[in-house]
């Protein structure tokens, strides 16, 4: 299950990569949200999956799942989504202003 | 030691912030609230400092959790004198703001993107868990891109978006680290991974992970992948840059200290050296850079790339001499830098461009600010008996006790690059035909040159008086060089 979850978290950052790397703004921006969710898949792979029960007293097991992972997964996702709330704002006063979403015609000379 | 008033330098600017936002329009509160703000922090975190040099490092458990298990913030003498650095300098960066920004930079949320921008650098020190040093960085950035586009030009609003997607590639980098980190040895509190590294051997895993880190704290400090540098730190306004300069990186380089000192020691061949030859090519780029750019902001954006790389050098070697000659590097780059960012702000707003070839004599008519840029110059060069002297005898000193004379010579010809672009600056800007008449002249407020004055007598004092600052910074490095002292005062459980 790991191995699967490790391989989907690959596509997902190359998908990301692949988006991240194109000229037109909103797909950069939709490419950091997909590489967002492939971290916190990592994170949540590498706390191990299902390996116990729900880590609650009372549930009476030998085993309980470590519920870190989820914790640090959840303010990740707080963070990023004020991040990619930003950029979303900024891309469109950029658009605004600058009259483009092309990040080539970004580049700005030097003598402004 | 535990102590509750470990909180109050984070929770302070917070506050402050929290309470800025809703009162946008009023300009003379947000001054007050802003100003007192950093003041408390600054008190706070001197006595804190002078706290641990009796009764070692402090630290605060939140909610009571024993450490391992909870977050934790640990006070020792490198982070708290960051700390009150950071605070003296955000007080005057602020002052200059209030005094030479209109009233629109003021009422616009500039105040509160200040102080959390200073309870993100705050954290970021203080804080003794991994995760919560991420969080710390976040909140730091997300204030910095606030205050980045600031003021919505075309010019910032485009390095913005540079600025903005890099970091949130680093950040990605950051977390991936951490998710690899947590995978190996299971544990986030910083002590505790510096245990568990010690105790298992740092194989090759843990120290690929190390190498994640140094990709992530480099991006954020400007160590070699500082392209994204000069850029964005160029086109916010003076007080901005003067802030970013002053702090931003610093905050890379805390953590890179950190880091390598404490949690990945054990392989010094190969993450020391590694370190040791991108501050080498840091050293080198940003030298090149610096001489030869004509707008006095980039030059100014490639003096602080250099002096990261000088910074690093001290931690590549790694001596006792180098790490105190690091920390004191550390105090007066931050002095410093503000003082030069606020001076060529004050440049170009007197005459209105940041060409070099474009301006001349100014100092026939506004001669303070002219000596206040050449003290800078002198005090980065490090010509005493300003504060960049010691710093750099020190780390020399350690280079030459470690045999390590090629990051010597570098770091001394960086000096002389620093000299050679700002001595171009002083010659073509302040010296030539005054190109300004006498009743054509701006009038400089008057009180513009305040805050410059004061980081003028904080680098010369400093450098006169580094033997005060002595005790701290040599127990500083004694604490970077000796983790078992950090990690023995986060598991000393005397409550």
């Amino acid at each position: 299950m790991e191995t699967l979850i490790i391989i989907l978290v690959g596509i997902l950052t190359a998908v990301a990569i692949y988006l991240i790397l194109s000229r037109n703004l909103i797909r950069l921006i939709l490419g950091t949200a997909i590489l967002s969710h492939a971290v916190h898949l990592l994170i949540l792979t590498m706390g191990g999956l299902k390996n116990g029960t729900v880590p609650l007293l009372g549930e009476d097991a030998t085993v309980y799942v470590d519920a870190l992972p989820q914790a640090l997964i959840l303010t990740a996702i707080v963070i990023s989504f004020a991040v990619t709330a930003f950029i979303l704002v900024l891309a469109y006063r950029a658009y605004q202003e600058l009259g483009t979403d092309d990040l080539e015609e970004m580049r700005g000379a030097d003598d402004e | 030691m535990m102590n509750n008033i470990l909180i109050f330098p984070m929770l302070l600017p917070i506050l402050a912030g929290i309470i800025l936002i809703f009162f946008r329009t009023n300009r003379r509160l947000q001054i007050v609230v802003s100003l007192g703000a950093m003041i408390a922090v600054a008190v706070v975190s001197i006595y804190i400092l002078h706290t641990i040099q009796t009764e070692g490092i402090l630290r605060l458990d939140f909610g009571g959790w024993i450490p391992p298990f909870g977050i934790l913030f640990v006070a020792d003498s490198f982070a708290m004198i960051l700390v009150v650095t950071t605070s003296i300098v955000t007080f005057i960066c602020l002052l200059y703001a209030v005094i030479a920004a209109g009233k629109q930079m003021n009422t616009l949320y500039f105040h509160p993107a200040v102080l959390f921008l200073n309870a993100g650098v705050i954290g970021s020190f203080m804080t003794g868990d991994m995760f919560n040093l991420f969080v710390c960085f976040e909140v730091m950035l997300l204030s910095s891109y606030v205050l980045l586009t600031l003021g919505g030009s075309k010019r910032q609003l485009r390095e913005a978006i540079k600025y903005v997607s890099i970091n949130i590639v680093s950040s990605w980098f950051f977390l991936v680290a951490l998710a690899y980190l947590y995978g190996s040895v299971g544990t986030l509190n910083m002590a505790h991974i510096a245990m568990r590294v010690a105790e298992d051997g740092q194989g090759p895993m843990l120290t690929t992970v190390s190498i994640l880190f140094l990709i992530v704290f480099s991006l954020k400090a400007g160590l070699l992948l500082y392209f994204w540098l000069p850029g964005s730190y160029s086109t916010p306004p003076a007080v901005t840059s003067a802030l970013f300069g002053a702090l931003l990186t610093k905050v890379g380089i805390y953590a890179l200290f950190r880091v390598f000192s404490l949690i990945f020691p054990h392989h010094p061949e190969l993450t020391l050296s590694l370190i040791g030859f991108m501050a080498a090519i840091t050293l080198i780029g940003g030298s090149l850079g610096a001489v030869s750019s004509n707008d006095i902001r980039k030059i100014a954006a490639y003096n602080v790339v250099i002096a990261v790389g000088f910074i690093l050098v001290g931690l590549a070697i790694s001596t006792p001499l180098a790490m105190e000659g690091s920390i004191y590097y550390l105090i007066h780059d931050m002095v410093v830098k503000a003082l030069l960012f606020l001076v060529i702000g004050a440049m170009i707003s007197l005459t209105g461009t940041s060409k070099i070839e474009e301006m001349s004599g100014i100092m026939k008519n506004y001669p303070l600010l002219g000596w206040s840029f050449f003290i800078a110059m002198l005090s980065l060069a490090g010509v005493p008996p300003f504060s960049g002297f010691i710093g750099k005898v020190l780390v020399s000193e350690g280079a030459i006790q470690n045999g390590n004379l090629v990051l010597l010579a570098l770091a001394l010809l960086s000096s002389l690059f620093v000299l050679y672009s700002l001595l171009r600056i002083f010659r073509n800007c302040f010296w030539g035909e005054t190109i300004i008449s006498k009743d054509e002249q701006l009038p400089l407020h008057k009180g513009i040159l305040v805050p410059c004055l004061i980081l003028v007598l904080l680098t010369a004092g400093i450098g006169l008086g580094g033997e005060g600052l002595a005790i701290y910074v040599t127990d500083a490095a004694n604490t970077l060089l000796h983790p078992e002292i950090y990690i023995d005062a986060v598991f000393s459980n005397q409550q």
